[in-house]
C-alpha cells in the first residue's frame, strides 16, 4: 500500500469543512435560545454530534445537562429544554408527553426542538394534534454530511434503507438532494454527473431542481470534485451480502464500526471506544487488505517495533534522553495500536473459526459461480438447523435467493419453515418484508426466467427476445444475476492460485472470486464516460440510468479535480466496496500517470483516475442482512452510509450516502 | 381662450364646425394613403392598410404588407400578406379585421393580426369575382355584402351566424352601379344603387325604382351616396355638383346642397351629433373638404379646410375623423354647451359662470359680479350642469379644466347641488384623457364613450391586451375587476402561454403570486394553467388546495419529490373527504399511500387497518394483526390477534404463512402449559429452542411429544438434542440416543459436540462410527493421531495424509509420522 502521495495525485478536497459548517450552525442554534438549558439528544445522533462538537463545545454554549432521547419520562430541571432531534414521529410524540405532564403539573418552560438535518411536516403534524405545536419552537440544523474519513463521507440516516426501499417512503430523497447541493457548492460545480437506480435518478432530478431555484453562482470557483456517480444499492444486493474478507470489513463484520468508531474489547472485558480512520498509521495501511495478509504484516511490524525498541541497548545517556523526548511517544503509540489491531485479529479468527468461516466462504463462492446449488441449499439448511446464526442463515439465504432469481418453491417453504423453527416465529414478518424488497423470493411457477429466456431466444431473432425479455422484466424486478455477472464478467478466470497479496483487480477483496457489481459499474460507465457500449447490462439492471455533462473541461484543462470522484451509494455500502474503490484508485491513478508520461497513452483514463467514493459507508454488512425486523421491539436498525475509494494513493475518500439498516 | 372660437366655422346661423388634431400620426407612411385599402374602425379603433395591393405591380418580391396601427399611428402589428387579392378591408363591431378577397373568400384577423377563421360570400363569386365590397354594422352585428362580376348583389347581416342573401337581379344592369349603400330600414337590409340617374332599391324579393322627394329633376347622375352612422339619413351627390340629403327612407327630404363642384368627390360621409337638428356631409375631393349642411353657405377647404395631402374619412356618431399621412384630425359640430359657453359675447350661464371663476382666482370682485347676474337670474345650477357638461366635449385637459373648476366654484354657491354629475365627468373625462394618450391611441369623445359603454371599452383595451390600463380603469371606477381580466376570446391556455411569452423566466417573478391573482378574479382553469410555468412546487401545491383542487395538488406534491409538500396534500384531503373516497384517492398515488402508511404506522394504527381493508390486502391484514400481536399482554389476547391473522391470510391465500401462524398459536398455549407445569419461562421461546430447554430439563418425554406434534425434521432434531444433551452434560443418555436409531446426520457432530465439551472420552466412543470418509478427521478431532493415520492410510489419500502429518509433533508422535511419511511414498510410487 505505497501510501506516499505521487507526484500526480489530485490533493483529496478538506472535507473538513463540512465539520466546521455544521458546528457553527448548530452553536447558531443553540444561542437562539439564550441562557442555561438541557439538552435532550436522539441516541443516534449522539456519535454523529460527538464528532462535530464534543461536551465542552456545548458546555460552552450553555448547555448544562445532556439527556438521551429514550421512552421513560426526563429528569430534567431545567426552565429550557432543547432536543436535537432526527424528524420522527415517535420522537415528536415523547416531546409532546413532556411537554404535556408539564402542561399538567404547571410547569412552564422553553421547548426547542431542533430538527436534523432536515423538518418534516409530519412531525408538526404531530406536535399538532399532540396539542403542543404551539408550545415549541422548531429549528432545522442542515447536518447532512458528517465526513468520517478522509475519503468517506456519511449521511448517517439509518432510516433510509428501510423507508425508501421496504416502505416506499420517498421523504429522505429531498435529504439527498440538499446534501448534493452542498456537495455541489462546496466542491463544485460538478462537471459530469452519473447515476443509476430510481431513487439515484430522483434525488438527481430533485437536485437539479434546488440548483435551479437557488441560482447559485456557482460559477468560477475552481471545482474539487470533478465527478459524481449515484447508485441505488438495490442495484446490487449481491455484494452487500457476500462475506467481506479486507480487514476493516472484517472489523465492522465482528465490531461493527459505527460513524468510524467500534469498540474494542480489551483483555480485561472492558471494552474502549477506538476511531477508526487514516489518522490510525497501523490501520491505514492494513483496511484495505485482504485478510490472510494482515497478520504477516502485523507480525512484520511488531518485530520492527520491537527492533526499534532494542536500540536502547547501548545507548550513551545522551542518545537515551533523545530516545525518550522524540521517539519513544511515538514508538509507545504504534504499541498501543499494534496490539489493539492484534486482539481485533485474534477475536476476528476466535468468532470465524466458531462459525465454519472457510466453508460458508466456499458455498458462497459456489453461490456466485452457481455451482453445487444443491449442496449450497444444504449447508444452509444445516447452518439454520444448528442455529449457527441468525443474521448469517438469512444472508446466505438471500444471496441464494438473489443469485439464482429466486428459490425454487419448495425451498423456499422449507428454509423458511427451519427458520421460523430455529429463530422463533415473529420472522415471518422478517420474511415478507425481505420478499417485498426482493431479496428472499420464490421462483415462479415451472421455470427460471432464464430458462424462458434462452428457449425462446433460440427461436426467435435477438431483437425480439430483447423485447420479450423486457416483458418478463415488467412482471417481477429480477435481480438477473447470472447474466450481469456473464455480461460484465464479475467472476475472474483464474489461472493458478489468486495473488491476495498484490492483487490485479478489485476482485481480491472477495478472495479473487468476485468482482463486486456495483464497482464494477462505476468503473466501466468512468471509463466509457457514459453508458454507451453498457446498455445490455442496463437493461438487465432494470434501467433507470442517466449521465449529464455540463460543460465539463476537456482532458487535462479541469485539473487535478476532473479525477476526482465521489461515488454515493443510496442505502449503504460496505467497506469490501470502499476498499475495492480505493484500489480502483489506485490502479487508475498509475494508469493515468503513465499516461501522462509517455505524452501517448489514452488520456482519458488519466482522468478517470481519482476518485472518492462516497457516501457513506457501510459499515457492515449489508443491510439487508439485518433486514429483519423483530416485531415486538419494532426497533430499528442502524444505518450506514457509503464509501468512496479515492484515487490515487490508495486512500480512500468518500462521500456520505445514506445506508439503513432494517 | 380669448381665440378659443378661432377654428369654429359657422355653417348657417346656428351650427359651429371645428376640426382639430388629435394625434400627429408616427406612422411613417411612405405610400399615398389612396394607394392602399384602408380600413378604420369607428369609435376611435385601430386602422388597417394594405400596401402593394395594386394588382400590376405584383412582382413576387412586393408582396403586399398588412399592417395594423392605432388610431395615433403606432405599429400593432404587421404581415405579409400570402393570400389571395383582397378586394376590401373592413372592421367587425367587436374590432376583428375582415380582409374580402376577390374569390369571396372572408379572412378574419384580430388586431395583432393572428388569423381566427375564414367564410365564403358563395360558391357564385367563385367565377365572377367581387367587384366591390362593403362592411356595415347593423343592430344584428357586423355584415358584409358584395356587388359580384356579374353585378348581383349577396349579403350576409351578421358574419358570426352566417346567412347569405342573393339579392334579386338589377333588370337590365349592363355596368357596375355607379354607387350603392347597404340600408337597414325596420330590421330589413336593403341594398340601394344608383345606375346613372335612376335609383333602385333592393329588398329581398324585389327590385324597385325609387325618386327622392323633392329631387330635382335636371340633377343629373348620382355619383356617390352616403349613409348616416344611424342609418336614419341618406346624402346622394349628383353629377352637377347637386346634393340631396334626406331621410334614408326616402320619403322625406331634409335639404339640398349645390357644390358647384362637378368633379366627383373621392369621399362623402354624414357629419352629425346625435339629437342636433343640424344635418351635414362632409365631401371629399383630392385637395378640399366641405361641409354641407340646410343652409346656403357651407364651409369650404378653399378658405378653411385645406386637404394638404390624400385624406381619409372615417365616420363617428358625433362628427368625421380625419386621416393622412401626418395627422389625426377631427372634425365635428359644436355642441350647444359648448357654443352656449365659448360663443363670443355669450350671456348664457355657464359662460357667466366661467368667467366669474376666473375673476375670482384673479381675486377680482367682478367674481361677485358675474355670480350675482347668474343668481338673479336663478340659473346656477343650469349653469354648473352646462359647465360640467361642456368639459365633456372638450378635448384639451385644460380646457376640461378650467370648466370643471368653474362648475366646482358654483357648485359651492348652490343649496345640495346633486355631487354625482360633477363626480362622473371627472371621472369619465380622466378616463378619456387616459385613454386618448397616444401611447394607446383610442381617440373616443365623450358622446362616443358614453354609446360604447365602459363594458365594451374594457372589452377593447383587453382585447388590444392593455391589461394594466383595464385593471387600474377598474379600479379607478370601482368596477369589479373581473371585467379587467375578462379575455374572452382566448383559451386559457393561450393566456398562460402569453404570459409565459412575456415574462419567460425572469427572476423575481412569481408565478403563483400571477396565478393567485387569476385565481382571485375567478380564472380557476387561468390560474391552473399559470401554475405550470411555476418552477417551485412549494408554491404551486398551497394554490391548488386553496382552489380545490387536491387531487391535481396531489399529483404535483408527489412530481415535486417534496414529501412534506405531499403530507400536506394527504392530511388536508383526509380532512376534506369522507373516508372511502380519501382512500380510493390514496390508492391511485402509491407515493402518497406508502406516505400516510408510514404516517398510520407512527402515529395511528386502526386506520392503517383500514387502509388495508379498504383494498382487501389480506396479506397485509395478516401481518397488521401478528404485529398487535405482540403488543398483547395476555396470552388469549395474543391468541386472538393471532387467529384474526391466519383468517387473513388464508384469504390471501398464503397457506404458508397461515400454517406458519397455525403453528404457533399451538406453540404459544404449549408454551404456557410448560411454563405452568415446570415453572420455568417458555413462552417467546422459538420451537427449537423449546424443545432444546426441555431436553435440558431432562424432560425427554415432552421434547420427544413436540418433535412429533410439530413434525420436526430428523435432521435438525438430531442435532437439537445432542447439543442439549452435552451442554447438561448427560453423556449416557446421548449415548443410548445414538444407539435408538441410525443417525440422519452422522456421527461427526457427536464427536464435534463432545470434544466442544471438552469430554475427549466421550468423544472417542462415536469416532470408530464416523463414515469412512470423515473418519481421519474424527480421530484428529479427539486427538487419537495413530487411528487416524490409520484410516486415511487405509483411504490411500494423499490430502488426509498431510492433513494428518501436520498435526503431528515430532516428538510425541514420531512413530505415527513415520508411518504415514512411508505409505505416503508408496502412494506416490504407485
Amino acid at each position: 500500500m505505497a501510501s506516499t502521495a505521487r507526484r500526480d495525485a489530485p490533493e483529496p478536497p478538506d472535507f473538513g469543512i463540512l465539520k466546521r459548517l455544521a458546528r457553527d450552525q448548530l452553536v447558531y442554534l443553540l444561542e437562539q435560545l439564550p441562557g442555561r438549558k438541557d439538552l435532550f439528544i436522539e441516541p443516534d445522533l449522539m456519535s454523529p454530534l460527538d464528532r462535530i462538537a464534543n461536551v465542552s463545545v456545548l458546555k460552552q454554549h450553555e448547555v448544562d445537562k445532556l439527556y438521551r432521547v429514550e421512552n421513560r419520562p426526563a429528569p430534567s430541571t431545567s426552565d429550557q429544554l432543547c432536543f436535537l432531534v432526527r424528524p420522527r414521529v415517535r420522537t415528536m410524540r415523547y416531546i409532546a408527553d413532556i411537554v404535556n405532564a408539564d402542561k399538567m403539573s404547571g410547569r412552564n418552560r422553553k421547548y426547542k426542538i431542533i430538527f436534523s438535518p432536515q423538518k418534516f411536516y409530519a412531525c408538526e403534524m404531530v406536535l399538532e394534534e399532540e396539542g403542543v405545536f404551539g408550545d415549541v419552537t422548531c429549528d432545522e440544523w442542515s447536518f447532512y454530511l458528517l465526513p468520517l474519513d478522509e475519503d468517506i463521507i456519511s449521511m448517517e440516516l439509518p432510516e433510509f434503507f428501510r423507508d425508501y426501499f421496504l416502505e416506499g417512503d420517498h421523504r429522505w430523497i429531498n435529504s439527498v438532494a440538499r446534501a448534493l447541493q452542498l456537495l455541489n457548492s462546496l466542491y463544485g460545480p460538478f462537471s459530469r454527473v452519473y447515476g443509476i437506480g430510481r431513487c439515484a435518478k430522483m434525488s438527481y432530478e430533485l437536485w437539479r431542481d434546488l440548483e435551479e431555484e437557488s441560482e447559485s453562482d456557482g460559477q468560477g470557483r475552481k471545482p474539487e470534485i470533478g465527478n459524481i456517480f449515484l447508485m441505488d444499492r438495490d442495484v446490487d444486493y449481491v455484494t452487500a451480502l457476500c462475506s467481506q474478507v479486507v480487514y476493516e470489513g472484517l472489523v465492522d463484520d465482528t465490531f461493527r464500526i459505527k460513524c468510524g468508531k467500534w469498540w474494542e474489547v480489551t483483555s480485561s472485558d472492558k471494552s474502549i471506544k477506538v476511531l477508526l480512520n487514516a489518522q490510525d498509521k497501523i490501520f491505514s495501511q492494513i483496511r484495505n487488505e485482504h485478510f490472510s495478509s494482515v497478520f504477516g504484516f502485523l507480525s512484520q511490524k511488531s518485530r520492527n517495533l520491537q527492533a526499534q525498541y532494542d536500540r536502547r541497548q547501548g545507548m550513551d545517556i545522551k542518545q537515551m534522553k533523545n530516545f525518550v523526548s522524540q521517539e519513544l511517544k511515538g514508538l509507545k503509540q504504534e504499541h498501543r495500536l499494534l496490539s489493539l489491531h492484534i486482539g481485533a485479529c485474534e477475536s476476528i479468527m476466535k468468532k470465524k473459526t466458531k462459525q465454519d468461516f472457510q466453508e460458508m466462504i466456499k458455498v458462497e463462492h459456489a453461490l456466485l459461480e452457481g455451482f453445487d446449488i444443491r449442496e449450497s441449499t444444504s449447508f444452509i439448511e444445516e447452518h439454520i438447523d444448528r442455529q449457527v446464526s441468525p443474521i448469517e442463515s438469512l444472508r446466505l439465504m438471500c444471496l441464494l435467493s438473489i443469485t439464482e432469481n429466486g428459490l425454487i418453491p419448495k425451498d423456499y417453504r422449507s428454509l423458511k419453515t427451519q427458520y421460523l423453527q430455529s429463530y422463533g416465529p415473529e420472522h415471518l414478518l422478517t420474511f415478507h418484508n425481505l420478499k417485498r424488497i426482493g431479496l428472499l423470493t420464490e421462483q415462479a411457477a415451472g421455470e427460471t426466467l432464464t430458462a424462458v429466456e434462452s428457449r425462446v431466444s433460440k427461436l426467435v431473432t435477438d431483437r425480439a427476445a430483447g423485447k420479450i425479455t423486457d416483458a418478463f422484466n415488467s412482471l417481477a424486478k429480477k435481480s438477473n444475476f447470472r447474466a450481469i455477472s456473464k455480461k460484465l464478467s464479475l467472476i475472474p478466470r483464474v489461472d493458478g492460485e489468486y495473488n491476495l497479496k498484490t492483487p490485479r483487480d478489485m476482485a481480491y477483496v472477495f478472495s479473487g472470486a468476485y468482482t463486486p457489481l456495483s464497482c464494477k459499474i462505476i468503473e466501466q460507465v468512468l471509463e466509457r464516460r457514459g453508458w454507451q457500449g453498457l446498455e445490455e447490462a442496463v437493461r438487465l439492471l432494470n434501467g433507470n440510468e442517466f449521465a449529464m455533462a455540463d460543460g465539463a473541461p476537456e482532458e487535462g484543462a479541469g485539473g487535478d479535480a476532473q479525477r476526482v470522484v465521489v461515488a454515493v451509494f443510496l442505502g449503504g455500502c460496505t467497506f469490501s466496496e470502499i476498499a475495492a474503490l480505493r484500489f480502483l484508485g489506485k490502479e487508475r491513478g498509475r494508469t493515468g500517470r503513465c499516461g501522462r508520461g509517455g505524452g501517448t497513452a489514452r488520456p482519458q483514463r488519466a482522468r478517470s483516475t481519482r476518485r472518492c467514493a462516497a457516501p457513506r459507508l457501510p459499515v457492515h454488512l449489508p443491510d439487508h442482512r439485518r433486514h429483519q425486523q423483530r416485531p415486538r421491539d419494532g426497533g430499528h436498525g442502524r444505518g450506514q452510509g457509503v464509501t468512496p475509494s479515492r484515487g490515487r494513493c490508495g486512500r480512500a475518500r468518500g462521500c456520505g450516502a445514506p445506508r439503513s439498516a432494517q | 381662450m380669448d381665440c378659443y372660437t378661432a377654428n369654429w366655422n359657422p355653417l348657417g346661423e346656428e351650427a359651429f364646425y371645428r376640426k382639430f388634431e388629435l394625434y400627429t400620426m408616427e406612422w411613417g407612411l411612405k405610400e399615398d394613403l389612396w394607394d392602399c385599402l384602408v380600413a378604420a374602425a369607428p369609435y376611435g379603433g385601430p386602422i388597417a392598410l394594405l400596401k402593394n395591393n395594386a394588382r400590376k405591380e405584383k412582382s413576387p418580391n412586393t408582396r403586399p404588407l398588412l399592417e395594423i396601427y392605432s388610431a395615433s399611428g403606432l405599429l400593432l402589428a404587421s404581415i405579409p400578406w400570402k393570400s389571395g387579392q383582397l378586394v376590401q378591408l373592413g372592421w367587425t363591431a367587436s374590432e376583428d379585421l375582415l380582409c374580402i378577397q376577390e374569390d369571396g373568400t372572408v379572412l378574419i384577423y384580430n388586431l395583432f393580426c393572428e388569423f381566427k377563421r375564414h367564410f365564403s360570400m358563395g360558391n357564385e363569386v367563385l367565377q365572377n369575382h367581387v367587384l366591390e365590397a362593403k362592411v356595415f354594422h347593423t343592430e344584428y352585428g357586423t355584415g358584409v355584402a358584395i356587388l359580384t362580376g356579374a353585378y348581383r348583389f349577396s349579403l350576409t347581416t351578421n358574419i358570426d351566424d352566417l346567412k347569405l342573401r342573393r339579392m334579386p337581379e338589377v333588370p337590365g344592369l349592363q355596368k357596375p352601379p355607379s354607387c350603392w349603400a347597404v340600408l337597414t330600414q325596420d330590421r330589413v337590409t336593403i341594398v340601394l344603387l344608383a345606375v346613372g340617374q335612376d335609383l333602385y332599391l333592393l329588398d329581398n324579393t324585389s327590385c324597385s325604382v325609387v325618386t327622392p322627394p323633392g329631387m330635382s329633376p335636371s340633377a343629373g347622375a348620382y355619383l356617390q351616396m352616403a349613409v348616416s352612422f344611424n342609418y336614419r339619413c341618406l346624402a346622394l351627390f349628383t353629377d352637377t355638383g347637386y346634393i340631396w340629403m334626406g331621410l334614408a327612407t326616402l320619403k322625406d327630404k331634409l335639404c339640398e346642397f349645390n357644390s358647384t363642384i362637378r368633379s366627383p368627390p373621392k369621399q362623402m360621409v354624414w357629419c352629425t351629433r346625435p339629437r342636433s337638428r343640424q344635418r351635414a356631409v362632409v365631401v371629399a375631393w383630392d385637395r378640399q373638404l366641405m361641409v354641407a349642411g340646410d343652409s346656403m353657405e357651407c364651409i369650404r377647404g378653399r378658405h378653411r379646410f385645406v386637404l394638404d395631402e390624400d385624406s381619409y374619412l372615417v365616420p363617428e356618431p358625433d362628427g368625421v375623423r380625419i386621416l393622412s399621412r401626418t395627422s389625426h384630425e377631427f372634425l365635428h359640430e359644436i355642441p350647444e354647451a359648448s357654443q352656449e359657453i365659448f360663443k363670443i359675447a355669450s350671456m348664457a350661464p355657464g359662460a357667466l359662470l366661467l368667467e366669474a371663476q376666473k375673476e375670482y382666482e384673479k381675486e377680482s370682485q367682478k367674481a361677485d359680479e358675474y355670480l350675482r347676474e347668474i343668481k338673479d337670474q336663478k340659473l346656477l345650477p343650469e349653469a354648473v350642469s352646462q359647465c360640467i357638461e361642456a368639459a365633456g366635449y372638450e378635448h384639451e385637459p385644460e380646457t376640461q379644466k378650467s370648466l370643471l373648476r368653474a362648475a366646482s366654484f358654483g357648485k359651492c354657491f348652490v343649496d345640495k347641488f346633486p355631487p354625482e354629475s360633477f363626480v362622473r365627468m371627472c371621472q369619465d373625462l380622466r378616463v378619456l384623457n387616459s385613454i386618448r394618450d397616444y401611447q394607446i391611441g383610442i381617440p373616443l369623445t365623450f358622446t362616443q364613450y358614453k354609446r360604447l359603454t365602459i363594458e365594451v371599452l374594457l372589452d377593447r383595451l383587453v382585447l388590444r391586451r392593455l391589461y394594466p390600463l383595464a385593471i387600474r380603469i377598474c379600479e379607478y371606477l370601482r368596477l369589479p375587476e373581473i371585467q379587467g381580466v375578462q379575455q374572452k376570446d382566448k383559451s386559457d391556455e393561450e393566456v398562460a402561454y402569453a404570459i409565459n411569452q412575456k415574462l419567460g423566466d425572469t427572476p423575481g417573478i412569481s408565478y403563483s403570486e400571477i396565478a393567485a391573482r387569476a385565481y382571485d378574479c375567478g380564472r380557476t382553469e387561468l390560474a391552473i394553467k399559470l401554475l405550470e410555468y411555476e418552477p417551485r412546487s412549494g408554491e404551486q401545491v398551497p394554490l391548488l388546495l386553496k382552489m380545490k383542487r387536491s387531487k391535481l395538488a396531489l399529483s404535483k406534491a408527489i412530481e415535486s419529490g417534496d414529501t412534506d409538500l405531499v403530507y400536506t396534500v394527504v392530511l388536508h384531503l383526509k380532512n376534506e373527504l369522507n373516508r372511502g373516497t380519501f382512500f380510493m384517492t390514496l390508492q391511485n398515488q402509491p407515493v402518497a399511500l406508502s406516505l400516510y402508511r408510514q404516517f398510520c404506522k407512527h402515529q395511528e394504527r386502526e386506520t392503517l387497518k383500514d387502509l388495508y381493508n379498504q383494498d382487501d390486502n389480506h396479506q397485509e391484514l395478516g401481518n397488521f394483526h401478528v404485529h398487535s400481536s405482540y403488543s398483547e399482554k395476555r396470552i388469549e389476547g395474543r391468541v386472538g390477534a393471532l387467529q384474526n391473522a391466519v383468517d387473513e391470510y388464508y384469504k390471501a391465500k398464503n397457506e404458508f404463512a397461515a400454517k406458519a401462524t397455525e403453528d404457533q398459536i399451538k406453540l404459544l398455549r404449549l408454551q404456557r402449559h410448560l411454563q405452568e407445569d415446570f415453572d420455568k419461562p417458555y413462552l417467546d421461546l422459538s420451537l427449537h429452542n423449546t424443545v432444546s430447554t426441555l431436553i435440558q430439563d431432562g424432560h425427554h418425554k415432552k421434547a420427544e411429544q413436540l418433535y412429533r406434534e410439530f413434525k420436526i425434521p430428523d435432521k435438525r432434531y438430531w442435532w437439537l438434542k445432542i447439543s442439549a444433551l452435552a451442554s447438561r452434560g448427560d453423556w449416557e443418555e446421548m449415548e443410548k440416543f445414538s444407539k435408538s436409531k441410525k443417525s440422519p446426520i452422522g456421527y461427526l457432530p457427536f464427536v464435534e459436540i463432545a470434544v466442544k465439551h471438552h469430554n475427549r472420552y466421550e468423544a472417542k466412543k462415536y469416532a470408530p462410527r464416523v463414515t469412512p470418509e470423515q473418519r481421519v478427521k474424527a480421530f484428529i478431532l479427539v486427538g487419537d493421531l495413530e487411528q487416524a493415520a490409520d484410516a486415511a492410510i487405509e483411504h490411500k489419500n494423499e490430502a488426509e495424509m498431510n492433513l494428518v502429518l501436520s498435526k503431528c509433533s515430532a516428538t510425541t508422535d514420531s512413530a505415527v509420522m513415520e508411518k504415514l511419511s512411508r505409505a505416503r511414498a508408496l502412494l506416490l510410487k504407485k
